[in-house]
């Protein structure tokens, strides 16, 4: 067995262009392990916790690229080497060159129509990126995340006085005149217009509104910054009001964690203001809800996509509470009395968040990386304590790294050690499928999930995995294939987010929270 | 400055700059794509970049 590093310096790739270079060299017969990697501090401590140390990865810097291999011989190695610089030019990764621009001004002077951006550089050079796009009247969608909030004001007041629209920084996902911008999921158009601050938040609602039967007019992602008082909601404002003016809207939702105190106040006097009605979700808001007439006050994602399909179908939806209730207490029937905590994994930030929402009033304290409490704050790369759940789409653990919606190699080394954890009752997981997400997600969790449980099984336990499943038929991994293998690895599907929180808190409580109880 | 106005309601012509895949995604739905090559601008120098915004290029 050997090992070997190889740095070059100033060659920069994108996470997810060398994820898939990476997946290729791993292909390579004889290789036991290989990453292609941007030498970000995160990348070198997982390379480290990997087996992959020394000087060319000590002095490697954030612009650099490291090529680590592990192979079973010279040959192999050698072999490997060669295929990541075939891969690394090759047209499938390398597809930006073909033809490609040097700059936003050259790519206008080559498609004058243009009228947006995409830009998913480093964090660092977004916003110039974006000023440029903005200076030239374009559109933007920003998906870059880690730029500061003053330089998002700067961005949106400019943008706006020229009626363009920033999506982001930090945006996952649009769907603009239905087609999809970053990640998203193949919904159906119809008369429900979303703005939301949040990637995954918006294709859970719009994603359970297809699976209702209905669809969606546009979908306008504002970046997680935009709801705060130094950004002060510019671009939610600008697509609430492009909304009341889109024919095709008949009915909104408005999706957020909690806003700042002045901007929400800004918000919800537009709100009253609307013509049409508003669902809002402020996710994991400490305060009332407010009186709002027409407008209605959604606690989760689950409850803003029923009260939208209600109002559009004149009808009312509701979720099938004993189907829950009875897989629960199977479930719970299995668990060692050891077994007490609920540990969520989550891709999705929102989801993570609304997990919460539903888990606290449960179960008590949730210990989080992005915690509802601040007094319950934990580092997400520390080990678990009592009810958790972690945002694994953090900064901390994707610096560098492309999403954890792409890369499941630190979710799944996560869920490994869940199960050898003999107090874990209940593995709580998102799925997101859709463009923009790996193309096999149940491929990369379904055999972590059956390790787990063996684990769990070594140990004399019995590990519960609740699922759920961001996705439709029309997204290209197919909802019901990806469902059928997941449910094949023993994990248990819940219909959404919310209620495969639902679920966990009845399995981690033996049912005692099916009768209004809990241990708070 | 060029007025290309709104988004909502128009044809999507769009331009990339960075992570490929996502240009390849709105190909894919049929949006037309200008890509740029993305390269750290002024070999990373922060300074430099802020110079860079002044001038607007």
């Amino acid at each position: 067995m050997i090992r070997r590093v190889v740095s070059q310096r100033g060659v920069y790739r994108d996470s997810i262009t060398l994820l898939r270079v990476s997946q290729g060299v791993q292909k390579v017969a004889g290789v036991r392990q290989a990453a292609v990697v941007m030498a970000t501090p995160l990348n070198k401590r997982v390379l480290g916790d990997i087996g992959f140390v020394g000087s060319d990865i000590d002095g490697a810097t954030p612009d650099d690229l490291v090529i680590a291999v592990e192979a079973e011989g010279e040959g192999p190695l050698n072999e490997a080497l060669k295929a990541t610089e075939k891969l690394l030019s090759s047209p499938a990764v390398g597809a930006g060159v073909r033809r490609a621009s040097s700059g936003i001004s050259d790519a206008l002077s080559k498609s004058p129509d243009a009228n947006l951006a995409v830009i998913s550089v480093p964090g660092a050079y977004a916003k110039h990126e974006a000023m440029v796009a903005i200076r030239a009247g374009l559109n933007v969608f920003v998906f870059s995340s880690d730029v500061p909030r003053e330089d998002e004001r700067e961005l949106k007041e400019i943008a706006s006085k020229q009626h363009l629209l920033v999506m982001g920084p930090d945006c996952g996902t649009s769907i603009i005149n239905h087609v999809v911008l970053g990640f998203g999921n193949a919904v159906r158009p119809g008369p429900i217009g979303i703005v939301s601050a949040s990637g995954t938040g918006l294709q859970e609602v719009s994603t359970l509104i297809h699976k209702r039967g209905l669809g969606i007019s546009q979908a306008i992602g504002t970046g997680g910054g935009d709801l705060s008082d130094t950004v002060g909601g510019i671009t939610t404002r600008q697509a609430l009001r492009l909304l009341q003016a889109d024919t095709e809207t008949r009915i909104i939702v408005l999706i957020s964690k909690p806003p700042g105190e002045k901007t929400a106040r800004a918000i919800l006097s537009d709100v009253r203001r609307s013509r049409k009605p508003v669902i809002i979700t402020f996710l994991g808001a400490q305060f009332a809800p407010p009186r709002l007439g027409k407008h209605i006050w959604a606690r989760t994602l689950g409850d803003a996509a029923n009260a939208a399909c209600a109002l559009a179908s004149k009808s009312s939806v509701r979720a099938n509470a004993s189907n829950i209730s009875r897989a629960a207490f199977a479930e719970a029937a299995k668990l060692s009395r050891s077994q007490r905590y609920v540990r969520g994994l989550y891709a999705g930030g929102t989801l993570c968040y609304e997990a919460q929402v539903v888990l606290e009033p449960k179960l008590g304290p949730i210990y989080s990386n992005a915690p509802l409490d601040r007094r319950y704050a934990v580092e997400g790369a520390a080990r678990s304590k009592h009810h958790s759940c972690i945002d694994m789409g953090a900064e901390e653990f994707v610096g560098g790294r492309a999403h954890p919606m792409i890369d499941f190699t630190l979710r799944k080394l996560r869920i490994i050690e869940e199960a050898k954890d003999p107090e874990t009752a209940v593995l709580l997981l998102d799925v997101e499928l859709g463009l923009g997400s790996n193309s096999d997600p149940a491929g990369e969790l379904a055999p972590a999930i059956a390790d787990a449980k063996a684990l769990a099984t070594k140990g004399g336990r019995y590990l519960c995995v609740v699922a759920s499943v961001v996705g439709t038929e029309g997204d290209f991994q197919g909802l019901s294939e990806q469902t059928r293998r997941l449910e094949g690895s023993g994990a248990v599907l819940a219909s959404c987010n919310s209620e495969a929180a639902e679920l966990a808190a009845l399995i981690a409580t033996r049912g005692e929270t099916a009768k209004g109880g809990g241990s708070r | 400055m060029t007025r290309r106005g709104g988004l909502v309601g128009k044809e999507i012509i769009a331009i990339n700059v960075g992570i490929p895949s996502f240009a390849d995604d709105l190909e894919s739905q049929g949006v037309k794509v200008q890509r740029v090559d993305w390269k750290p601008p002024a070999g990373g120098d922060e300074k430099m970049l802020k110079i860079l915004e002044k001038l607007g290029s």
